[in-house]
């Protein structure tokens, strides 16, 4: 990240009023009053919305106007403490970019002409489409892409509509692989949040995941306790993360070939015999045949694919064995990099699986959750087409909706026609990979609605926007994940939005109505389907308010206190030895295939993530842009100064299909290998509605033009691209 | 008397910015400008590195240089605490203080006056941390009274390694990283 003075910062371009400059028309009005604010202050619990860790947090109203947000201590999430976009989100109210009223298209798509409409008239508009396709061509046919919580309530009216052709790109661009690839192993996923037990482990192997800088909050507070108290941290990464410098065991591989590395630890690990033999013994499967297939892949085989030494090898393995079962080798969870990406997360799997590191303290824990029934609904109608993201199962361990299907389907029509997309919270053209594929899938629809907060990118490109509240504006499902501790937590509004905003709940429920669905919403407003749900569950609406968080009934998670020991694979084990993936046609235990190498003269081109943002949706943040308002280009100092460059200079990235980016700034840097080049997520924005945004920093998502497609389950693996540097003049 | 102090232990740290942006909000820090920030201090070639990342403010020195130049009297050291503070109605901008800063801990302010980190005297007095250290995920900041041994900050400084910014400058800062 770039290392911004604290004195005057670059101002944030043309036209960008300042926050504090922007607010007093809106904000004098207390939630629901419509009257002047009384002085004083005042505080409401709620849960965060910058990242989908959706912590318990509290926010501070004085004399009327949202002034800061707090962790709430009685959350398990947060622990009284969030990160530093949860305490700039309140700047999400702020941004002077929000969308403020529905949008029509009035010129071609992408051209971001448009006209203001009222509500009534864009749900008509898209209520009257939404028919027309059903008509048409069946109710499959409209299909949706949907991210977070706050897209439950457009998955029920799609639902009730008659598609079940709705995905999530936190599928197949982002988790997936990791979950198929634990799934395939232990018969369970990672879970979001994540069910690593990072506080008690002992020793603790991060392969490319880069926790502090990627700001889960939970998972960074327990980093740091356990780095507080000593843990042995073994690193592995193209580049030398915040991780990487309280590590124990640095180990710079080389990128694409963690499978390699990951074997060659398997392999010192069961030859020689330091593996948890009486774990493996009671709930592994075919360890033996995993045994065999591993031998070949020495810690010398792995060093040309790696670059890892082997006594570097063997000196981690040794130390992950010295301290397991609470040895965690983190799932990670942005997981789609290199298109074997299942196989790669399932070596991981039994990395932990040798160190019999699942169900035990210090490992992965076995997460409790709550009881908390639906509200009541009546049937969905029976879709009579399948799926239309996996035709004939083509990718048979997806056990999601994969989202790339969806648009394949809509470029090619086949299985069946798409003519029909609704995002929601997702800026759809920085999540998934080739965005012109998106832009010429787009071309083929008859309505295209997208719903957020700000002007995204893929906003720009519909036939009609609809603005959402924020989350400090407005109620939304009730949020409970299992994790160590069971809770469910509120969201609540703390101050009206600022213009013609509404909560998802509003606008998915009068577009039901308005579909004629209106018996899938018996219920008046959500505070009464909040408080029936809640009462259903035995807890008070009026104790959640006042708390934003009740604990649930706690439960052993581990196994030594209790927690079941169930496996649900096929065999009802852990399958070291993984029949079904051989029954398929693939590998039954992880072979490394060699990557693709950059041409000479480019780098691959690697991204991750800032503390100080969240995806490409916070770059409108006043908050957030005054600690970070632009990325940079990480470049190795050696290389960077053969090519004559220095930190602070601005270059374009160009990849092999041409595609150029915005300028970004070098951060020459011994932190970073020489054969690769790194960026943060979620900049370079071309939507000239975010006008803060616009053209700051270079998009990873624009020079992503190449994925590889994993045969287990239909994720793209993005660090395929290479890229040249080219001097700005 | 008290002497409040901060220690900031950066094996923990990961440079995240809360501190930052806690800063920001609880104060009412102005777009564009800044209290506190983020110093990342690399040493040795790839990949054979060291890190240290810190949480950097005004030092609130013993030997203010800040306050020993003001014309005016409107730098000062505040007690009980020594925290130094500017006087908002009695700065007259004229950055004498800006300039003899080692740290760099000062702006003006667009209302006209020096600003910097109070320690969130506001806070303190009312018996809470500052606020950039009430919101740290990684617990890697502590505040508390030095001529108190048994606080936390005494402790922490008795029982482990630590530095502070600059003390060739002789101003005697009071923020102390532990390594």
């Amino acid at each position: 990240m770039m290392n911004l003075s604290r004195r005057r910062f670059l101002k944030i371009g043309a036209g960008t009023m300042a926050a504090a400059g922007s607010l007093d028309a809106s904000l004098h009005v207390l939630a629901g009053s419509g009257k002047p604010a009384a002085r004083g202050t005042r505080t409401v619990p709620t849960f965060c919305n910058l990242c989908f860790w959706e912590c318990g947090a509290i926010a501070t109203v004085r004399d009327g106007k949202l002034w800061k947000i707090e962790g709430n201590p009685l959350d398990p999430l947060s622990r009284g403490r969030l990160c530093p976009r949860g305490t700039g989100g309140i700047g999400a109210h702020f941004d002077p970019d929000r969308l403020r009223s529905p949008l029509l298209r009035v010129s071609e798509r992408g051209e971001e002409k448009w006209k203001a409409v009222t509500w009534d008239e864009a749900l008509s508009f898209i209520a009257g489409n939404m028919q027309k396709i059903k008509a048409e061509y069946g109710p499959e046919s409209f299909a949706a892409f949907i991210h977070g919580l706050g897209g439950k309530f457009f998955k029920q009216t799609l639902r009730a509509y008659g598609t079940e052709n709705i995905a999530a790109p936190s599928f197949a661009q982002c988790r997936g692989p990791r979950d198929v690839g634990f799934t395939l192993t232990f018969g369970d996923g990672v879970g979001s949040p994540e069910r690593t037990d990072i506080e008690n482990a002992q020793c603790i192997v991060l392969i490319g995941s880069h926790i502090g800088e990627n700001m889960h909050n939970t998972q960074v507070q327990e980093f740091a306790a356990a780095v507080g108290k000593g843990a042995s941290i073994i690193v592995a990464d193209p580049r030398f993360s915040v991780a990487a410098s309280k590590a124990k065991f640095y180990l710079p591989v080389k990128p694409g070939t963690d499978l390699a590395l990951l074997l060659a630890w398997m392999n010192v690990i069961v030859g020689e015999k330091l593996y948890d033999k009486e774990y493996v013994d009671k709930y592994g499967l075919g360890f033996e045949q995993f045994a065999a297939e591993i031998q070949p892949f020495t810690p010398e085989w792995a060093y040309p694919e790696t670059g890892i030494d082997p006594d570097l090898i063997r000196a981690t393995a040794r130390e992950m064995a010295r301290y397991r079962p609470a040895t965690l080798i983190h799932p990670g969870r942005h997981s789609s990099w290199y298109g074997d990406d299942a196989q790669r997360s399932r070596a991981i799997a039994l990395l932990n699986a040798l160190m019999g590191s699942w169900g035990r303290k210090g490992g992965l824990y076995i997460p409790a959750g709550m009881e908390i029934p639906g509200y009541p609904v009546p049937p969905y109608p029976k879709s009579e087409k399948p799926p239309v993201d996996n035709p004939n199962n083509q990718y048979p361990f997806a056990d999601e909706a994969i989202s790339t299907g969806i648009r394949e389907a809509t470029l090619t029509g086949k299985p069946y026609p798409v003519k029909g997309w609704l995002v929601y919270a997702t800026n759809l053209l920085y999540s998934l990979p080739n965005q012109a594929e998106t832009i010429r899938a787009i071309q083929n629809l008859d309505l295209f609605v997208v719903v957020d907060t700000i002007p995204s990118e893929i906003a720009c490109w519909a036939d009609i926007v609809l603005p959402e509240s924020i989350y400090l504006e407005r109620y939304d499902e009730l949020h409970s994940e299992p994790f160590r501790q069971p809770f469910i937590a509120l969201r609540q509004p703390v101050v009206d939005a600022p213009a013609d905003q509404k909560p998802n709940w509003w606008i998915a429920k009068t577009l039901a109505e308005k579909l004629g669905l209106g018996a899938y919403y018996p219920w008046k407003d959500i505070e009464e389907y909040l408080a029936a749900r809640l009462k259903a569950a035995g807890y008070s609406f009026e104790d959640l308010k006042r708390d934003g968080i009740l604990p649930g009934p706690q439960r052993p998670i581990y196994f030594e206190d209790g927690a079941p020991a169930v496996f649900d694979t096929p065999s009802k084990k852990i399958e070291f030895y993984s029949a079904q993936l051989q029954k398929a046609g693939f590998d039954p235990v992880p072979k490394y295939t060699p990557p693709e190498q950059p041409p000479q003269g480019s780098y691959r081109l690697l991204f991750g993530r800032a503390p100080t943002h969240s995806f490409s949706r916070t770059q409108t943040n006043p908050l957030l842009m005054d600690l970070q308002n632009e990325n940079s280009v990480w470049v190795n100092a050696v290389e960077a100064q053969r090519l004559g460059l220095k930190s602070g200079d601005y270059v374009r990235l160009r990849n092999l299909d041409g595609q150029v980016s915005n300028r970004v700034l070098v951060k020459a840097t011994e932190r970073i290998r020489p054969d690769c080049v790194y960026i943060t997520h979620g900049w370079g924005h071309t939507s000239r509605m975010l006008r803060s945004a616009f053209g700051r920093g270079a998009s990873d998502s624009q020079l992503i033009t190449r994925y590889k497609t994993d045969p287990l389950m239909g994720g793209t693996g993005m660090n395929v691209n290479f890229v040249t540097l080219e001097t700005e003049v | 008397m008290s002497r409040f102090a901060m220690v900031i232990d950066t094996r923990r740290c990961v440079g995240c910015y809360d501190c930052v942006v806690a800063c920001k909000t609880e104060n009412g820090v102005p777009e564009g400008y800044s209290r506190d920030w983020i110093t990342e201090e690399v040493h040795g070639a790839f990949p054979t590195l060291q890190m240290e990342i810190r949480s950097e403010r005004c030092n609130h020195c013993d030997n203010p240089p800040c306050v020993s130049c003001c014309p005016t009297g409107a730098s000062h050291v505040h007690e009980p605490g020594g925290v130094v503070l500017v006087t908002h109605d009695k700065c007259i901008g004229c950055k004498a203080c800006l300039a003899a800063c080692p740290y760099n801990a000062r702006f003006i302010h667009p209302d006209g006056y020096a600003d910097k980190c109070t320690f969130c005297i506001h806070r303190v007095e009312r018996g809470l941390d500052p606020a950039c250290v009430s919101v740290c995920p990684t617990h890697c900041m502590h505040f508390g009274d030095l001529d108190d041994p048994q606080s936390e900050v005494s402790q922490l400084l008795n029982s482990r390694p630590h530095h502070a910014l600059l003390p060739e400058a002789g101003t005697k800062p009071c923020i102390f990283y532990l390594t």
